[in-house]
């Protein structure tokens, strides 16, 4: 084996290997250092700060309309979920009502935002795992998908589009038409998925009793999202606290007891099902009216703290603001879902093959932007 | 298991404060906001943090935020606890008022996701955890100068707004 400058073995003649900053299968910069007993892990360690920009320093000298515009430079997956999260505490320190026309549109690029993570997290476990062919499947959709992002909210990726109130933009008088047409062809689709992956005997050996995550250290490691549903965990926020209008709304919490990779990838594509039931719900039932609440030109939030928590694609998203009743944030934190579930990799993967960290890694469906914030 | 079960239930804010000063008489407590906040001093957080989670009634298993607030003359550390089994939560708060060489006691051995909770706190506010399994800087290099998210932090590339 070739080993790099920082690789090196100890005198238990275990080797230390780095796995990134640039290994393709943790999909952005994060280092984990492994060290290994020939191919067994003995022990993780994850290196983080490649990317970190102190977005909760710069969102302090950001004005309340400002701020959430770096959220979505932290999961870029689930951009409009964390701008979301962001609109909706300065709602709550305000006690402003979000118009029902924006509350409904809202809820549907969310998930429309979930439905296109998921897939891109599709996409991408089946290259970790050697498969090349389940990435064009998914990004098929996952364009049409962009593609309604880019006529609506005027960007694919990093979108900005909700602010404290409602929405910044209406949508186009075509919007109800393009959705439906995306969810058709993606239901459509969906056994295609099934077919390659899902029944796949190779991926599946890949992923069952790989990365056992119990409930007790789901609950411990603090992980959420699709995550922790696996390990049998109550925890999506939509339906515990609901925000938005969710509480009006027909849905399933997916739930798994496998605790393993597989529970993970089960749940997570039984979810992108479950969105698309959300969304069939209010597409063809969108109230006419205002799209954004009066709000003040400058903001000013009462003194004390809020927080709001919303379900992002990855798990539970925490806005915590402290004020002191000025324009901009005193103190502004995100407990991000990434960094909590990131925390559980170096317990879940202990004791097995290095070949089995990409799965793992693959199943919990890391942003790195998203931990080091 | 009957029994167990018949426990079950969401405190009330009352009930909670209740609860709280049979463990820690000396609290003070803030209603202000969505939670309840118990504020105490750091000296006395690793035992009243074993209690919550321990306590059958209680029973706070989930540290699902942990931060940390540099209110410029005193440092204060932000615990946001949450029963799973309950589904009761509460914000406990520690005032550190050394603010030169702030330290504290590490939760990790009741929480395990506070070890790279603490780490971040450690790298950006410079409160040392004792008793912390690895504490080290999380985000930034190891010879970096000063703590970016505290107040009185000064550097020379930031422009001011």
């Amino acid at each position: 084996m070739l080993l790099g400058e920082e690789d090196y073995i100890t005198e238990d003649g275990e080797f230390v290997i780095n796995m990134g900053p640039q290994h393709p299968s943790t999909h952005g910069v994060l280092r984990l250092k492994v060290w290994l007993d020939g191919e067994t892990i003995k022990k993780v360690e994850p290196h983080l700060g490649y990317i970190h920009r102190s977005i909760e320093k710069m969102s302090e000298s950001l004005s309340y309309r400002q701020y959430g515009y770096l959220t979505s430079r932290m999961d870029y997956l689930s951009a409009h979920i964390n701008n979301l999260a962001c609109a909706l505490v300065v709602e709550k320190a305000l006690q402003v009502e979000v118009p029902a026309r924006a509350q409904a549109i809202r809820i549907i690029i969310s998930e429309l935002t979930r439905i296109g993570s998921h897939l891109l997290w599709f996409a991408s476990a089946g290259l970790d795992l050697g498969g090349v062919t389940p990435f064009f499947y998914a990004f098929r959709e996952r364009e049409a998908i962009n593609s309604i992002m880019d006529e609506n909210c005027g960007a694919r990726l990093t979108q900005n589009f909700m602010v404290p109130g409602g929405i910044i933009y209406d949508v186009r008088p075509d919007f109800q038409s393009r959705v439906k047409e995306v969810l058709k062809q993606f239901k459509d689709n969906f056994h295609e998925y099934n077919e390659i992956l899902t029944g796949n005997v190779i991926f599946q050996n890949r992923l069952k009793d790989v990365g056992i995550l119990t409930k007790e250290d789901a609950i411990a490691f603090g992980c959420t999202g699709p995550t922790a549903r696996a390990s049998g965990l109550n925890c999506d926020i939509r339906k515990m606290y609901p925000y938005d209008g969710y509480e009006k709304l027909q849905f399933d919490e997916v739930i798994s007891t496998g605790c393993d990779s597989w529970a993970r990838y089960e749940v997570r594509m039984a979810e992108m099902l479950q969105s698309v039931r959300i969304i069939e719900q209010l597409i063809d039932n969108i109230p006419e009216g205002d799209i954004v609440a009066k709000t003040k030109n400058v903001i000013k939030l009462p003194k004390g703290e809020f927080y709001q928590r919303v379900e992002t694609a990855r798990g539970e998203l925490g806005v915590y603001i402290v004020s002191d009743g000025g324009s901009t944030p005193y103190r502004c934190k995100y407990r991000s879902p990434n960094f909590a579930n990131l925390s559980a990799i170096p317990h879940i993967a202990r004791g097995y093959k290095i070949g089995d960290l990409i799965a793992i890694m693959a199943t919990i469906d890391l942003i790195i932007p998203d931990i080091d914030r | 298991m009957i029994s167990v079960l018949n426990t079950i239930r969401t405190m009330t804010k009352e009930e909670l404060k209740y609860s709280f000063t049979q463990i820690f008489p000396a609290v003070t407590f803030d209603e202000s906001g969505e939670f309840l906040v118990a504020i105490i001093p750091s000296e006395e957080l690793l035992p009243v943090m074993k209690e919550l989670r321990s306590k059958p009634e209680l029973y706070f298993d989930y540290l699902f935020c942990e931060t940390c607030i540099d209110w410029k003359d005193h440092l204060m550390m932000v615990y946001f606890l949450n029963s799973k089994t309950h589904n009761h939560t509460l914000v406990v708060k520690a005032k550190i008022t050394d603010t030169l060489n702030p330290q504290i006691e590490s939760v990790y051995d009741i929480w395990k996701t506070a070890e790279l909770n603490e780490d971040e706190i450690f790298d950006l506010f410079g409160v040392r955890f004792l008793n912390h399994p690895n504490l080290r800087r999380l985000f930034l290099e190891e010879d970096w100068v000063g703590f970016p998210l505290r107040k009185n932090y000064v550097d020379e590339h930031m422009i001011e707004l």
